[in-house]
């Protein structure tokens, strides 16, 4: 819906990469609160109230936004801890508030007027009559599409709403539907709705078995290594399964995305700002992958080809194999 | 008799309509139901197969006093899909909201908000209770305890819990039947119809794990609540949701009748489950705030 520059949208999971975002060309950085009402609630991660403010003070110095997600679902009963996330995150400056929860939305809309609200990817909203609910109820300005949706659906659904977009480019990749995925609780008894965490650390065991490396999650068997095979980290549902006689990567390979080939198709789909995923990794890799889509966005910008941008995103990948995940078609 | 209700909980697997239509007319003659979902919620692709099917199946079973829900997708995406929910929504029936998609066209008409949609505390509940909740069947993964948390705050709807059946734990926007047979979603032929109680998912150590039904993810354990009515209304909890699979239905409807009538113990109903045909073991974590695979009842 807008024609402007597309913003870029950079993860900060502590203060120290909060600054190295800035530094190296966010035109936004998203955090959190350390506790349960975000969705990277990991150890050694996240944000006090202190800290936040500080992060504000120095983001807008450097002509940078902060957005702060309180994007988990509140818990029964213990609703008021989002809420005060949610006033916390106001008196600091935030310049946007990112949520997923009604009960979340509500109570920022109706207290917090000035603060921009966005609605997390965690919420889940792909047709123009959600995001459409989620605007006329509490004044939603910008919506993180959910990771389902191709290029070309991005573009109608560009015609057909009048909030802004946002949509994920790089980083760790949902093979589910964001928000609406119990399989961690399933195994280990924490979920990102309830507890912002996915196939968390404790519950991941490394067992040397028969001349192979077993990775298990709360007891089920995510995948196995051969020697010499790197291993991965037992994220559920990446692993390797067995069902109807075939053992495969059933739900998705080992990938993360990389959708950095897709910048101009998204701006030519209306698309406002492009997000980084990854508040758990440290600055020197948000650093260079925040340098990198700088550059890649600022080539888009001024009609660079394809080639160029290549150019610019190659070596982002560490490594490891990527894709660009449901923005082509084919992926479904 | 402990006033809980019971309803049944709209079919996810891809069945043929000659199927459907067996099932409930089954279920019309002799479950003790008094609450039944009909319609499409895991697959958009799938409703020109089981749409014809459904004026007769509604009308068989209103005709022998079921309530009859209308159940709307879960993740409605293309034009076709978002109508069919519109035009779902339109319905004087009780219509079972799955996704946000849906609320614009049916708030102010009364509706049951499914397992599909977050809520996941009192607020968001109080929230739509006002748009017009009547029946809120959370998420699989909150316990019962939350639950009672919820009921207790929020007087004006009841609530519902998902006591039997492989538990609906993911969707995705790509189908993995399609995926197993190399295939695409776009061009899937329906290998979903060949799992009638979605197909099994193993880990590499042969342990039985998760079963998908294309974009839809389940535990491969079915979820088995036997509770005391009494555990039931202490919470708040005014209904019991049952969901479809291919084992004898009416003897799951009558085992949990019984249950609920105080006729059957929680461990005899358990036994009686136990020993019809059913496509994973035993389950119950959830409800007592522990991972859902886990049993805890028969200890």
């Amino acid at each position: 819906m807008t024609s402007g520059r597309m913003e870029l949208v950079c993860p900060a999971g502590t203060p120290a990469t909060l600054r190295a975002a800035v530094q190296a060309g966010a035109d936004a950085v998203y955090c959190g609160f350390r506790d349960e009402t975000n969705a990277r609630n990991f150890p050694g991660l996240n944000f006090s109230a202190a800290e936040l403010a500080e992060g504000v003070r120095y983001a807008h110095d450097h002509g940078s936004k902060v957005m702060v997600a309180i994007n988990t679902f509140a818990r029964v009963n213990d609703v008021d801890l989002w809420k005060k996330a949610a006033d916390t995150a106001a008196e600091c400056g935030a310049n946007a508030i990112i949520a997923a929860d009604i009960a979340v939305l509500d109570h920022v809309a109706k207290n917090h007027g000035p603060t921009r609200l966005h609605l997390s990817v965690q919420a889940a909203a792909a047709t123009p009559e959600a995001i459409g609910f989620y605007a006329s109820r509490f004044g939603v300005r910008r919506v993180v599409l959910p990771r389902v949706l191709s290029v070309q659906e991005i573009t109608a659904l560009n015609r057909l709403i009048d909030v802004e977009t946002e949509a994920f480019v790089f980083g760790g990749l949902c093979v589910m539907i964001e928000g609406r995925c119990y399989l961690s609780s399933y195994a280990t008894g924490k979920s990102p709705n309830l507890n912002g965490v996915c196939s968390p650390p404790e519950m991941v065991t490394y067992d040397d078995e028969a001349n192979s490396t077993v990775a298990r999650l709360s007891g089920f068997t995510i995948d196995r290594y051969e020697p010499g095979e790197p291993v991965g980290y037992p994220t559920l549902c990446k692993g390797r399964f067995t069902a109807s006689g075939k053992t495969s990567y059933l739900f998705e390979d080992p990938v993360s995305l990389n959708a950095g080939g897709m910048i101009a198709g998204l701006k030519a789909a209306g698309v406002t700002a492009l997000k980084i995923e990854g508040r758990q990794r440290g600055r020197g890799y948000v650093t260079e992958v925040v340098r990198a889509f700088r550059k890649a966005v600022d080539a888009v910008e001024q009609g660079g080809d394809a080639i160029e941008i290549d150019r610019i995103l190659a070596g982002q990948s560490e490594g490891a194999r990527q894709t660009a995940g449901a923005y082509n078609k084919k992926w479904r | 008799m402990s006033g809980i209700a019971l309803t049944l909980g709209p079919v996810f697997f891809h069945w043929s309509p000659d199927r459907l239509s067996d099932f409930y007319r089954r279920i019309a003659d002799e479950a003790p139901i008094d609450r039944v979902h009909v319609g499409e919620v895991v697959c958009g692709k799938r409703m020109p197969f089981s749409d014809p099917a459904w004026p007769e199946i509604i009308e068989r079973l209103e005709r022998a006093g079921k309530q009859v829900v209308l159940s709307t997708l879960a993740a409605p995406a293309t034009v076709r899909e978002r109508r069919s929910v519109e035009d779902l929504c339109t319905d004087e029936r009780l219509v079972e909201v799955n996704d946000v998609t849906a609320l614009p066209s049916r708030s102010g008409k009364p509706f049951v908000t499914g397992p599909f949609l977050n809520v996941y505390n009192e607020a968001s509940a109080q929230y739509l209770i006002e748009l017009g909740a009547q029946t809120i069947c959370p998420p699989v993964e909150l316990s019962l305890a939350a639950v009672g948390g919820m009921a207790g705050a929020c007087p004006g709807a009841e609530f519902e819990v998902f006591v039997f059946g492989r538990l609906p734990l993911a969707l995705s926007g790509r189908c993995y039947h399609a995926r197993i047979h190399g295939l695409h979603k776009d061009s899937c032929q329906f290998t979903c119809e060949k799992d009638p109680d979605g197909l099994a998912v193993e880990t590499l150590d042969d342990q039985p794990f998760l079963a998908v039904n294309g974009v839809q993810t389940l535990s491969n354990q079915m979820q088995a609540f036997c509770p005391a009515p009494t555990d039931l209304t202490s919470k708040g909890v005014g209904r019991i949701r049952l969901s479809p699979h291919t084992c004898d239905m009416v003897e799951v409807a009558k085992t949990y009748k019984s249950l609920l009538d105080g006729i059957e113990d929680p461990k005899g109903a358990r036994f009686v489950l136990s020993c019809l045909d059913l496509p994973g073991s035993l389950v119950d974590g959830y409800f007592h705030g522990k991972p859902g695979r886990r049993t805890l009842t028969e200890k």
